[in-house]
């Protein structure tokens, strides 16, 4: 007991100096992308949006996996080690809310794109389609985190993340699936995939920016969630001694 | 061969309580009809524009109708701590489970058969593509909505307010399974959709009930036994 608040604090440190870290990457990222990289011949200014809206998206994909992985440990932990479980829930419930922020950023600059280029805020294309679907599934999940009575809400959570999961890769295959409006992968598409040398530093930088930024996030929801948890069982040991002690 | 007899067992123990009460049954037909109804006058349907949206406002129908009944579908094994019962007999889980969908899955098929004449009088329809291949789309579409619904129903049982929780957590699941029942049905009365196309929407339908067919039996063990 006499380590922790040194642990704490180091841990503290490690997230200050983190956080710190990405936001000079994010601004790094920014300027590269709106002042460094070179206007599309195509679109003008709007053809930026794309250093925000494929990081966010690829990361939008990348989140679901922990959250399903962390589900999957939840289910083996829960009768082995049930203190294991509680932390693969923990992370089960903040890379799905982590999952959200970033499927919603994804959708707001998709569309903002989509504005300025089709001329509309959105299409019933199936990459649309499908990433909206995501985006509700997990919406879906948080809310069912809340409906349920407490102590059964983990697993019946991670029975749904199950669920969810399986429409990852068909959001991930939308677009090599189907013909659709949206444009074609960008990355491992076809011959004609990739983008611009010239385009490459702004790209790398923001994807790297907003991985950090989804670690950082994802790092701060889970230390609250495992401290809310130490918190419930505190509360409920002082509830079981003192039901003991009137016992006697 | 125990395992389906252990699942027929449970298909007969619903298909008699069913038979004495008919209390999902009659709701569900009469929920339906409401709903299509209320569209057909909502909508005043013409031939034409009537066969665009008639696959959509059926499955509409269907969906809200299963969704009422199946909110309802294991209350009764919820009184008198029949689920614990169920918990403690030797019997597979995924038997319940799969006896259930059955069940549930015969009584939507009724619902069905009893609606599609009165739905092609009040849209005036007539199918211009391949009729038969509804045999294909319907069944299928109907098991991903039911297999999928008594799942997340029994899900449910354990949450505070579990009529809001199906549909919350059903329907953004079944969308891809109702996006290819809605497009094959619509393509196969319109006759808009090449063979082609429709039997690529059956093949996705068949691979989702396929998929989550699995995952549903799979889970459903530690869904009964959360705690």
């Amino acid at each position: 007991m006499q380590q922790r608040p040194q642990t704490v604090s180091s841990m503290q440190l490690v997230g200050i100096s983190w956080f710190l870290m990405t936001l000079a990457v994010l601004a790094i990222g920014f300027r590269q992308a709106i002042f460094l990289s070179p206007t599309d011949a195509n679109q003008g200014d709007v053809g930026r949006t794309f250093y925000y809206h494929v990081p966010t998206a690829m990361l939008s994909l990348l989140f679901p996996y922990i959250n399903f992985a962390a589900s999957l440990a939840f289910l083996y932990w829960r009768r082995r080690d049930p203190l294991k479980a509680l932390t693969a829930d923990a992370l089960a419930v903040t890379s799905a809310e982590v999952a959200v922020i970033y499927s919603s950023i994804c959708l707001i600059t998709g569309s903002i794109w989509g504005r300025a280029v089709w001329g509309i805020w959105w299409t019933w294309d199936p990459r649309l389609t499908s990433m909206l679907l995501l985006w509700l599934l997990y919406v879906a999940y948080l809310i069912t985190r809340r409906l349920s009575a407490t102590g059964q809400t983990s697993t019946l959570a991670a029975v749904l993340s199950i669920f969810a999961a399986v429409d990852v890769p068909i959001v991930y295959m939308s677009i090599r699936w189907w013909r659709t409006q949206h444009p074609a992968p960008v990355f491992g598409g076809g011959p004609d995939s990739g983008i611009d040398k010239s385009m490459m530093p702004a790209f790398v930088w923001n994807i790297v920016a907003w991985a950090a930024w989804g670690i950082f996030l994802c790092g701060f929801r889970f230390a609250l969630e495992r401290r809310r948890q130490l918190a419930e069982q505190d509360a409920a040991l002082n509830a079981l001694e003192a039901s003991l002690e009137l016992a006697q | 061969m125990t395992y389906l007899r252990h699942v027929l067992d449970h298909l007969r123990k619903d298909l008699r309580l069913e038979w004495r009460s008919r209390d999902s049954i009659n709701g569900m037909l009469f929920f339906a009809l409401l709903v299509v109804i209320v569209f057909s006058l909502a909508f005043e349907p013409t031939a034409a524009e009537s066969r665009r949206i008639a696959g959509g406002i059926l499955w509409v129908a269907i969906l809200f109708a299963t969704i009422t009944a199946l909110n309802q579908a294991w209350t009764r094994e919820q009184r008198n701590h029949v689920l614990d019962a169920q918990r403690m007999a030797p019997s597979p889980p995924s038997t319940l489970f799969l006896g259930k969908v059955l069940a549930n899955m015969l009584f939507v098929s009724l619902v069905e058969a009893v609606l599609a004449p009165l739905f092609i009088i009040f849209y005036n329809l007539h199918a211009l593509g391949n009729v038969w291949l509804l045999a294909a789309v319907m069944p299928l579409g109907t098991w991903a909505l039911v297999c999928n619904g008594t799942f997340f129903a029994a899900l449910g049982l354990r949450t505070r307010n579990r009529e809001l929780m199906l549909p919350l957590v059903l329907l953004p699941i079944s969308l891809p399974a109702l996006l290819a029942m809605i497009q094959a049905a619509t393509g196969i009365l319109t006759a808009e959709l090449d063979p082609i196309q429709i039997g690529s929407w059956i093949r996705l339908l068949a691979g989702y009930d396929l998929i989550f067919t699995i995952v549903c039996l799979l889970l459903f063990d530690t869904v009964l036994s959360a705690e």
